[in-house]
Parts: C-alpha cells; sequence; structure tokens
C-alpha cells in the first residue's frame, strides 16, 4: 500500500515534469522571438523579397513550403504503402511471413535518420541525378522522408486493424462474405481512426526530420516549380545557419523554429482527436 | 508495390466465383432473389420445403491435444427445430461452428467425420467456404450486427453476394426486417447505425441479416442469453416461427425454452474428457421418457 502511493506521487512528478519541460521550450522559444515580432510584426516573415539574414530580409514562405512539401510528399508516398503492407501483414500472409515482415518492420523503424539520409546521399540523389538534374531535390527528400516514416505508418495500421473487434470479423465470415468486401466496408472504416492518428503522428516526425533532408534536399532557398528543384526546409535552414548567425538573424531563425513547434503541436492535436474517435 | 496489389487482386475474383456459381444453379441471380421473395411474401408456409436436413457422422472436433467433441452423430431433419442442450464446456459452441466451418477460423482445430447438408460433405476438401456459409447462417450468443446503418447491414451482405438489382435489394430488406417484426420498429430510422439499437433489436437485426442470404440451415448459438426476458421471448418466438422454411439448430442452456420450441433435442455430456451426444430423440421422449440416466437426471434436475 506504502510503496504503491510513493510509485503514485514519483510518476505523477514524472509526468509533471515532462509536460512542463515542454512548456519551458515553448516558452522559451516565444521569449526568444518576442523581440523581432516586437520590433516589425509578422508581416515580414511572409512578404519580404527573399531570405537575405544580413539585409535583414527575413522572408519564411520558400523554407516553410519546402517543409511542407517534403513531409506532405513522404506521408502521401508512406500512407498508402503503409496501409497496404498492413493489409498484407493482417489478412494475406501466411502467419509466419507476417511474423517475419512485422520484426522487419520493427527494425526498419529503429534505423537512425541519418542513415537513411547516407543512403539517399549516396543511391538515391546519383539515381535521380540520371533523370533529372541536379539529384538533390525535394523527390529526394520526400522519398527519403517516405521509407523513413514508412515502417511506423505500417505498424501504427497493422495495430489498429488488429484492434477491430473479432466479432465483427467472425459475423463476417459467417455470412460467407468476401475477405476483400470484408475489409473493405467493416476492418478499413473501423480501422481508419487508428491508422490516420498514425499517419498524422508521423507527419509531424517527417516536418521535424532535419539530418535526413539537409543530406539530400540540395538546400536552395526557393519555392520549387517541380519535384525534381531543390529545395531547403525549415528544419535544415535552422540546422545550417543557427552556428554563426547573431541578433535580429538568430532571432529570425527562433522564429521558424516556433513555427514547427506550433505545426506539430496542432498534428499532434489532430491525431489525438482521431484516437478519441477510434475509442468512442 | 506491384506485388502487393497482385495478392488483392488474386483474392478479389472470390467474389464473381460466387456469384457465377449462383447464376449456374438458378439461372440469374436476379431470379433467385426475386424466387426467394415471394416465398418470403407467401406468409401461409405451405410451400414445400427445400432446406434439406443435416446428417452428422462421427464428428470430431478436438482443439490441439483437447478432444471438445468426439463421435457424434446427429439427424438434424429439415423443417423443424432441434435442440442441442448440455452443461458448459461439452462442445456444443464447437460442434455447431462446424457445421459452418467456423472451426477453420481457430487455427489449432481440426475437425474429422461427415456432415452431409443434402448431398454434399461439407468437411469434404474442395468446399466453397463463401458459398456453404451462405447455405448455412449462424447467429452468435451476443449481438454483432455491423458497425453501419441498419439497411446497410443488410445490404452490404447481399451487394457482397453478387446481388445487385436496388429494387430487389429494397424489397428484400423491407421483407425480411418485417420476418424478424423489426420492420414497423425501425422503418423510419434505417439509415441509423445499427450499433443505436437495443440488444434485442440488434439480434433481430443480424438474425435478419442471416436470412436475407435465403440459407437453408440456420444455426443459433444461445442466441437469447445476452437478452433481456421481454427480448429473449421475442427472438424465441421468432426462431419457432422459421422452422417451417429452415433446419434450424438451436444450442440453448435453457431447458424450458427446448422444451417449449424444439422438436427433437440432443443431449451433449463430457465423458473421459471429451464431449459426446449421449441422447437424442423428439422432445418429449427425451423430457418424458429419457433412456439414459444423466439424460434423466439432467433433465429432470433442471426441471425440478
Ligand atoms: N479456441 C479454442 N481453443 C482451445 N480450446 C477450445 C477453444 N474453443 C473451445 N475449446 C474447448 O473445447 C471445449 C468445448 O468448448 P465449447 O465452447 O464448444 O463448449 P460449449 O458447450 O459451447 O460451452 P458453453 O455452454 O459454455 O458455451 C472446451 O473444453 C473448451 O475449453
Ligand atoms: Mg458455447
Amino acid at each position: 500500500m506504502r510503496t504503491n502511493i510513493w510509485l503514485t506521487r514519483g510518476l505523477r512528478t514524472a509526468a509533471w515534469l515532462s509536460a512542463s519541460i515542454l512548456l519551458f521550450i515553448l516558452l522559451f522559444l516565444i521569449q526568444e522571438s518576442s523581440p523581432l515580432i516586437g520590433e516589425i510584426g509578422l508581416g515580414p516573415f511572409f512578404q519580404a523579397d527573399g531570405w537575405y539574414p544580413q539585409e535583414g530580409a527575413f522572408q519564411l514562405t520558400p523554407m516553410l513550403l519546402g517543409s511542407l512539401f517534403v513531409a506532405g510528399g513522404a506521408v502521401l508516398l508512406a500512407t498508402p504503402l503503409g496501409i497496404i503492407a498492413a493489409l498484407f501483414g493482417q489478412f494475406y500472409a501466411p502467419p509466419a511471413l507476417a511474423r517475419l515482415y512485422r520484426g522487419l518492420m520493427e527494425l526498419l523503424a529503429g534505423v537512425p535518420s541519418v542513415v537513411f539520409g547516407f543512403w539517399g546521399l549516396v543511391v538515391l540523389v546519383p539515381w535521380i541525378n540520371r533523370l533529372a538534374p541536379p539529384g538533390a531535390s525535394l523527390l529526394a527528400g520526400a522519398l527519403v522522408l517516405a521509407l523513413m516514416i514508412l515502417p511506423l505508418v505500417a505498424l501504427t495500421a497493422d495495430a489498429a486493424l488488429a484492434a477491430v473487434p473479432q466479432q465483427y470479423l467472425r459475423g463476417a465470415a459467417a455470412m460467407g462474405l468476401s475477405r476483400w468486401g470484408t475489409i473493405q466496408r467493416i476492418t478499413l472504416p473501423v480501422a481508419m481512426p487508428g491508422i490516420l492518428s498514425g499517419v498524422v503522428l508521423q507527419t509531424g516526425r517527417a516536418l521535424g526530420e532535419t539530418m535526413a533532408v539537409l543530406m539530400v534536399c540540395g538546400n536552395v532557398v526557393q519555392i520549387p516549380s517541380s519535384w525534381f528543384e531543390p529545395v531547403r526546409t525549415l528544419t535544415a535552414n535552422i540546422a545550417l545557419e543557427m552556428s554563426y548567425a547573431v541578433d535580429q538573424h538568430r532571432t529570425a531563425l527562433f522564429i521558424s523554429g516556433l513555427l514547427l513547434l506550433l505545426l506539430t503541436i496542432t498534428l499532434v492535436a489532430v491525431a489525438s482527436h482521431f484516437r478519441r474517435m477510434q475509442h468512442e | 508495390m506491384k506485388a502487393f496489389m497482385n495478392v488483392l487482386k488474386r483474392k478479389q475474383p472470390m467474389n464473381s466465383e460466387l456469384t457465377t456459381a449462383f447464376q449456374i444453379e438458378t439461372g440469374s441471380s436476379t431470379e433467385a432473389f426475386a424466387k426467394k421473395e415471394q416465398s418470403l411474401e407467401d406468409k401461409s408456409r405451405q410451400k414445400p420445403l427445400s432446406a434439406p436436413g443435416l446428417t452428422l457422422k462421427k464428428v470430431n472436433v478436438r482443439y490441439g491435444d483437447t478432444n471438445a467433441i468426439e463421435g457424434a452423430c446427429l439427424d438434424i431433419p429439415s423443417g423443424s427445430i432441434t435442440a442441442l442442450v448440455g452443461p458448459s464446456g461439452c462442445g456444443k459452441s464447437s460442434l455447431l461452428a462446424s457445421i459452418s466451418r467456423m472451426t477453420d477460423l481457430t487455427p489449432q482445430c481440426q475437425v474429422s467425420g461427415e456432415i452431409f447438408l443434402g448431398k454434399d460433405n461439407i468437411l469434404a476438401k474442395g468446399t466453397d467456404l463463401n458459398r456453404l456459409r451462405r447455405r448455412v447462417g449462424m447467429v452468435f450468443q451476443s449481438p454483432n450486427p455491423f458497425p453501419m446503418s441498419i439497411e446497410e447491414n443488410i445490404r452490404f451482405p447481399l451487394r457482397d453476394h453478387g446481388m445487385r438489382d436496388e429494387s430487389v435489394i429494397r424489397k428484400t430488406i423491407k421483407n425480411v426486417l418485417g420476418d424478424v417484426g423489426l420492420w414497423d420498429e425501425v422503418k423510419d430510422r434505417l439509415g441509423q447505425s445499427a450499433l443505436a439499437l437495443s440488444g434485442g433489436q440488434q439480434q433481430r437485426l443480424c438474425i435478419a441479416r442471416c436470412l436475407a442470404l435465403d440459407p437453408e440451415v440456420l444455426l443459433f448459438d444461445e442466441p437469447c442469453s445476452a437478452l433481456d426476458p421481454l427480448s429473449s421471448a421475442k427472438v424465441e418466438t421468432l426462431i419457432k416461427g422459421l422452422k417451417s422454411r429452415y433446419t434450424v439448430l438451436l444450442v440453448t442452456h435453457n431447458l424450458a425454452q427446448a422444451r417449449r420450441i424444439a422438436d427433437h433435442v440432443a443431449v451433449c455430456w463430457v465423458q473421459a474428457g471429451c464431449g459426446c451426444i449421449i441422447e437424442s430423440g423428439d422432445t418429449r421422449s427425451i423430457f418424458e421418457r429419457p433412456v439414459h440416466p444423466i439424460t434423466q437426471a439432467f433433465c429432470q434436475g433442471l426441471q425440478g
């Protein structure tokens, strides 16, 4: 009984601690960004002539779009593939193969992102370069990120499919309904909130990914007009310039960090909304 | 990616295979449904019965090392209700599941022996399971309507089995909901979620869903035990009304219920660690002149 009380207290303290750390990071970012926002307002970050930090032009739009396109492309690629992989593992693969497959996905999920970036740099980029130079591009970034988030999209989809109540499936089987019909009309709709919450969380991860993207995207500040053009993401920008940025430039980087954090917080809120839907 | 798509495609034809099998049998699926619909409208219930009976010959069901049922022999005549009674764990559900081959879904479960539906041995290897399960409807202990609207619960199975004619589907929905006494209760909210219905209504919807596929045999696994007395009585009356058109096998723990609605009774018991059918016959002789001492004790013990 005594240990129980202490365990509860300990856990509660830890929970509060981690929650307040997040809050502190948010406050810190706001504090660091506020001087510049107070001085010039938010407008210039989306209206300036470009990103020329030395001249005081802090146009974030190309990099914001770069982040959104790279992450969006990755999600568009990884979502259908992940769902198909999960369906295969749950309903079509023989059990032994499904286990192997799941193990492989778990292994792949544990690969450090820099390794994905490295692979992208030495394999993917030259390959795209042959199709359409320069190779380091939005497409390369989206592909590398897709590969990176695919395992977790597939694993969360797999878990969501496995959580579909057996009684529905038994009912459908007892009526002699086709496997694909059952998947389409029962399994997928019931599992969809869970699948989507996984996808949204992985979108957040793709948005926040820095190293792999930095290695394969080319890092040119521009709004890309095709998948083969290089882009710079917000994260890559921070990583590239933080080491030497001072004054307003440094503050502008904090503002882009704040922007990213707000984006991911929104995504997490959306994901938890989906999870609540699934439990209803 | 391509490989995945191929797998998906390969599995898809099940549906169309079924449709064609059905078409060969009856000319066209639409016609078949139309015929059936006539029989549903014809409430006089004097049409010649087309459902075949079931014959179980030395059926064994085992899970790994444990024998759930051994050497079960039973005749289940068409056009009547056969009740399967016995204590918990004696293998009633297992026996029932083997008749629609639901036992195939349990990996370690093995069924041997012969089960004849009409002339077909359904335990034979090449049995088309989806077609079999269409012929043998099954209703579970806890109501399990699909998480979709009331009418979709009936439309989806029909469409999955190849029915495309919307006007026939609509008529079928109306007829089967009428058959289970649900039409007047839900006709204004067919589009609402089936999960919002009461337990008894859900169970009747599950029965309606089975009837829509025009089965020959209906298997009920304790269909009333999760329901309140009033709903339970409704479902019981409903099952009684179905017997003239189907072959009905009913598992129940309620001996009074078996006595009320069953024409034949089979008693299941655990002997030497495995379940078997120790006595079967018509309801009156089982309850009034049981031969087996265990049957005597069982029926009287629960009577008194
Ligand atoms: N999936 C399974 N795996 C292993 N053993 C099983 C499984 N299902 C049933 N059994 C075993 O088979 C035997 C018969 O079970 P079954 O569910 O058929 O009994 P029942 O007569 O329907 O019981 P109840 O009246 O409680 O529903 C039991 O001993 C049970 O432990
Ligand atoms: Mg049972």
